[in-house]
């Protein structure tokens, strides 16, 4: 595959971009992921409806099947839920919670997990015995455990599961970016840059931190991916948002009850959609792994 | 069906062909196109007798060994040519058949001893199974024989050794086991792939001996893979000489060694440091090895040798220069070396 | 012995580790009030109790008060169920065990056959399609797999149910669904909900071995000795990859008994998992910190156990803390 050279003069960035499109798959997941962003950002244009807007709700619409039609005329393409809410409208207001919750908490992890891996490396001693070891308790116990006992401390709400879900998630980065900078302050621009005699910060963020991003960046797409999962099953276990701002998994949550007795569209149209959103990002992570990263390929 | 085992032989019987193989090609088909890996090879061995096959890393000594054990697997494949094992013809031998054969009439001794034993399994049960797969006896004689086996290679309190693991052993001691496994059924060939290679000098000379000892007593044919010509000279009855999977030259050791015909036989014989006189430079083959991908057409010896010509552009015909030697060259190099 | 030794001090410190983020995440982050008085109680009610109870004490001796209770067992009582929690806990314990336990063993008896496949023909249309399927099932969420699993075997097929345990028989006094051809019924859903991140785990793990050992030298020698493909499979290779897959079984079979909150809130499986969520839900916070201190104190004698299993099981290792 890397032996056939792209013939366009070749910048780094086109290599990538050309190495990502090999696989079909990670480009089908990209593109599905630019998509759900999108319905995800523009949902107050693209939606037909605001399903936040009571007024706009219909009790009599509750629990239409896909394809229904409302009192007032409009189509209910994916069905209604029990209050008589767009079901399609819901998901694409939902996805803005998942995702907003789901990115939001791996960048804030990434950022809080990078910094103290590449302290750990950087200073080493106890500092890093200190770090990592934490790191090593963390990822013991998995991450539904500890973001239960956080939310059982803290009590729900979209903050709380940020929190909770950075909690869960910096380890991983710490352990990835510590990794990847033992490895790279053995290389040479790292003693060059030492007889330089640059500042001890300036050594880290300008020159270490670059060159830790790809895997970096391949956990990170990895991490958003398990961060809106476990969002969904906090929210489903009704530990997480609040009802009156629906993610994906509460969405499902809510339609439970009447999947039971076959109204099964209030659960899994959202479903369908959160199914889609992770396979897609984890589809794009496994390509950026193989891409970014040769040392971990096999 | 075949000679009984341990039988003692009459000397008219040494002179019982156990192995011929006759045109063999063993292929691989890779995405990068087919690696003959074993290319037209024909060479054979006596009761009793040692062929040393030598040749450098990548010329297809492994896989003629594993071509006659029927052990090459996917994408690999034996292509053409004939592997009579006491007359029958192997290539011919369904799985089941084979399967018979090995490790009972025709064993192997692998490189690397640390990597031949599994590493989780006991030595009388690495050893015992091998009994059952080829005789039905109970545990009690089956353990016997283990034991016995691992007594007759130099291995000391065999009774205990027996419930190690393979990890308790040192290198010549694992490659000790690997020998007695291969002795269990007193099989009528054995193929020693560089058995010694991975070894210090001392240990390496110590089971030279005991392998030759224990092949002459029982008859047995003995294929010694290697690529130190010296180890050849001290053992072997033949030697055939690889090179690019094909076998170049192939004669007595005698007489090979002392007039090599085959450029690379002589470039081989040169780099073999004994042979340098103190001070002089110790001679290399000029070169690299050609990848088995892009030969060279013709003699795939060819850049390498100071003797190519524009004949050479051919593939160089099988000659028979001398009695009971065969040559593949165009321009054999005939002074003796001196 | 040191070794062991020195693991068990480890487990130990990890035990009072949790215990002070425990007591501190209650204590703390949350209001100790809300712990251990009944939110129904009146402001007389509380000072009083509050005073009965030492929260007006300083921090380290409340601390050691909660470290004693823990000791003895004593972790408060439910406000909801008004039973001590750890008796309540221990009463919902069997059915997330045998839950737990019944999705570890699916997840070997699963994984293992379908990875040792992948790990054989790895080319052939099968193997991929396993290989796929085994990324689905570390990607899916467990809970919209239950939903599935209940949507298409109970509610559409209606072969199986899909809530409850179903009828229990009693087993050294306890009582198991697993006894009973209803209670199996029952299991089966929620166990292969719970099971399949694990079989998907088991599976690439099985794969991977077999692929790596077969390249081995040890497996060529061993067909050299004319040994069965099946003996050269389930013995020479079985054995080399059984190590690992145990070890990561065992250490997962933690992360079974954590997910099962998830799954038992689906199939409303009455194991502590659901209790735990339940009492979440309506604050029943000593419920919640004795379930806490029983998790750890499983996560880390199941840690322990397993690093001695892979002792037993891996005779170079056996060799190396014997010395
Ligand atoms: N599984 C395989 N797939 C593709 N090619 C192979 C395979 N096995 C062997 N070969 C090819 O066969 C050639 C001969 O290999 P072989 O192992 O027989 O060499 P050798 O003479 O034993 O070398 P060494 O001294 O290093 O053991 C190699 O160059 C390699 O290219
Ligand atoms: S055939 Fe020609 S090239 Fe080949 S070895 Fe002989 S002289 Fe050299
Ligand atoms: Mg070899």
């Amino acid at each position: 595959m890397s032996a056939t050279v792209p013939l366009k003069e070749e910048t780094p960035f086109r290599r990538f971009v050309w190495e990502f499109s090999s696989s079909s798959l990670a480009v089908a997941g990209f593109l599905t992921a630019v998509v759900i962003t999108l319905m995800a950002l523009l949902a107050p244009i693209l939606a037909p409806q605001n399903p936040y807007d009571l007024v706009h709700l219909d009790i009599m619409d509750g629990r239409l099947p896909p394809g229904s039609e409302s009192m007032s005329g409009m189509t209910f393409w994916l069905g209604t839920d029990d209050q008589g809410r767009d079901m399609l409208s819901g998901i694409m207001y939902g996805l803005r919670i998942s995702l907003g919750v789901g990115v939001g908490s791996a960048v804030i992890a990434g950022l809080i997990g990078s910094a103290l891996g590449l302290i750990a490396a950087y200073l080493g001693g106890k500092t890093e015995t200190a770090i990592m070891r934490l790191v090593d308790l963390q990822l013991s116990f998995p991450s539904i455990l500890v973001a239960l006992m956080i939310l059982a401390f803290l009590g729900k709400g979209v903050m709380n599961v940020m929190l909770a879900l950075v909690i869960v998630e910096w380890a991983r980065y710490a352990r990835t970016a510590r990794s990847a900078a033992l490895v790279e302050r053995r290389r040479e621009y790292m003693e060059a840059a030492a007889c330089l005699a640059l500042p001890r910060w300036r050594l880290l963020f300008r020159h270490l931190l670059p060159n830790c991003l790809p895997p970096l960046i391949v956990i990170g797409t990895i991490q958003i991916a398990r961060a809106i999962t476990l969002e969904a099953t906090l929210s489903f276990l009704g530990l997480g948002v609040p009802i009156t701002e629906p993610s994906l998994g509460l969405l499902i949550a809510n339609g439970y009850q009447y999947m039971l007795s076959g109204k099964y569209w209030i659960s899994f149209y959202p479903g369908i959609a959160l199914l889609v959103t992770i396979v897609a990002i984890n589809l794009m992570g496994d390509q950026l792994r193989d891409v970014l990263n040769p040392r971990l390929q096999k | 069906m075949y000679s009984i085992p341990g039988c003692k032989s009459e000397s008219t019987a040494m002179s019982e062909i156990t192995l011929e193989v006759q045109g063999l090609s063993t292929h691989f088909e890779t995405r990068a196109g087919t690696i003959r890996a074993v290319d037209d090879v024909s060479f054979s061995v006596r009761r009793g007798r040692v062929l040393g096959l030598v040749g450098e890393s990548g010329s297809g000594k492994s896989v003629t060994g594993f071509s006659v054990l029927g052990l090459v697997d996917p994408p690999g494949r034996i292509a053409a040519g004939r592997i009579l094992f006491k007359g029958r013809d192997l290539t011919k031998l369904g799985e089941a058949e084979l399967r018979g054969l090995r490790g009972n009439r025709i064993a192997m001794i692998f490189q690397d001893p640390m990597m031949t034993l599994n590493p989780v399994l006991r030595i009388d049960t690495q050893m015992m199974e091998t009994v059952f797969a080829h005789a039905e006896v109970s545990r009690r004689e089956a353990w016997v024989r283990s034991r016995d086996a691992l007594g007759m290679v130099g291995i000391p309190s065999p009774e205990e050794r027996l419930s190690a693991y393979p990890h308790q052993f040192s290198g010549g001691m694992r490659q000790r086991v690997a020998i007695a496994i291969a002795l269990l059924h007193q099989p009528d060939l054995i193929l020693a792939d560089e058995p010694t290679t991975a070894l210090d000098v001392t240990i390496q000379a110590q089971i030279l001996a005991e392998v030759q000892r224990l092949a002459r007593d029982h008859g047995t044919a003995l294929i010694w893979i290697t690529h130190d010509l010296s180890v050849v000279a001290g053992l072997a009855d033949e030697v055939a000489v690889m090179y690019a999977g094909r076998i170049v030259e192939n004669g007595q050791v005698s007489q090979v060694l002392k007039r090599p015909m085959h450029p690379y036989t002589h470039g081989l014989i040169g780099s073999v440091p004994s042979r340098n006189k103190r001070g002089s430079k110790l001679r290399q083959i000029p070169g690299m090895t050609p990848s088995l991908l892009n030969l060279p057409t013709g003699c795939a010896f060819r850049t390498r040798c100071q003797q190519a010509d524009e004949k050479c552009e051919l593939d160089p015909p099988i000659t028979a220069p001398a009695e009971g030697r065969m040559l593949r060259c165009f321009n054999p190099q005939l002074e003796a070396i001196v | 012995m040191t070794w062991l030794l020195r693991r068990l001090v480890q487990a130990l410190f990890i035990v009072l580790a949790m215990t002070i983020i425990v007591f501190v995440g209650v204590n703390v982050i949350g209001d100790p009030v809300d712990v251990l008085i009944p939110p129904d109680a009146d402001q007389a009610e509380r000072a009083r109790a509050m005073v009965a109870l030492g929260l007006d004490k300083p921090l380290w001796e409340q601390y050691l008060r909660f470290l004693l209770g823990v000791l003895q067992g004593d972790l408060g009582r439910s406000f909801v169920y008004n039973e001590p929690a750890l008796q309540l806990i221990g009463s919902r314990l069997p059915a997330t065990m045998e839950l737990a336990v019944t999705a570890v063993l699916l997840s070997i008896v699963v994984g293992i056959p379908l990875g040792m496949f992948a790990g054989l023909k790895p080319d052939s249309w099968l193997a991929r399609a396993i290989m796929a399927g085994s990324i689905l099932g570390f990607s899916l969420p467990t809970f919209w797999v239950g939903l599935m699993l209940i949507m298409v075997f109970a509610v559409q097929l209606g072969w199986l149910p899909s809530t409850g345990r179903g009828e229990t028989a009693a087993l050294f006094g306890v009582q198991w669904s697993f006894l009973t051809r209803d209670g199996l019924a029952h299991m089966i859903l929620p166990a292969l909900n719970l099971a399949l991140g694990n079989i998907a785990l088991v599976l690439r793990l099985t794969r991977a071995g077999v692929r790596e050992h077969l390249q081995l030298e040890y497996v060529k020698f061993a067909r050299a000795k004319g040994l069965s493909p099946a003996r050269v499979l389930f013995v020479h290779v079985m054995k080399n990859i059984m190590i690992p897959i145990v070890t990561v079984i065992g250490l997962e079979f933690g992360s079974v008994i954590a997910f099962a909150v998830v799954t038992e809130t689906v199939f409303a499986w009455p194991g502590m998992g659901k209790l735990i969520i339940d009492s979440i839900n309506v604050l029943d916070r000593p419920v919640i910190v004795a379930y806490l201190m029983v998790i750890v104190f499983l996560f880390v004698a199941i840690n322990l156990l397993v690093d001695l299993l892979y002792t037993v099981l891996d005779p170079r290792v056996r060799l190396e803390t014997r010395e």
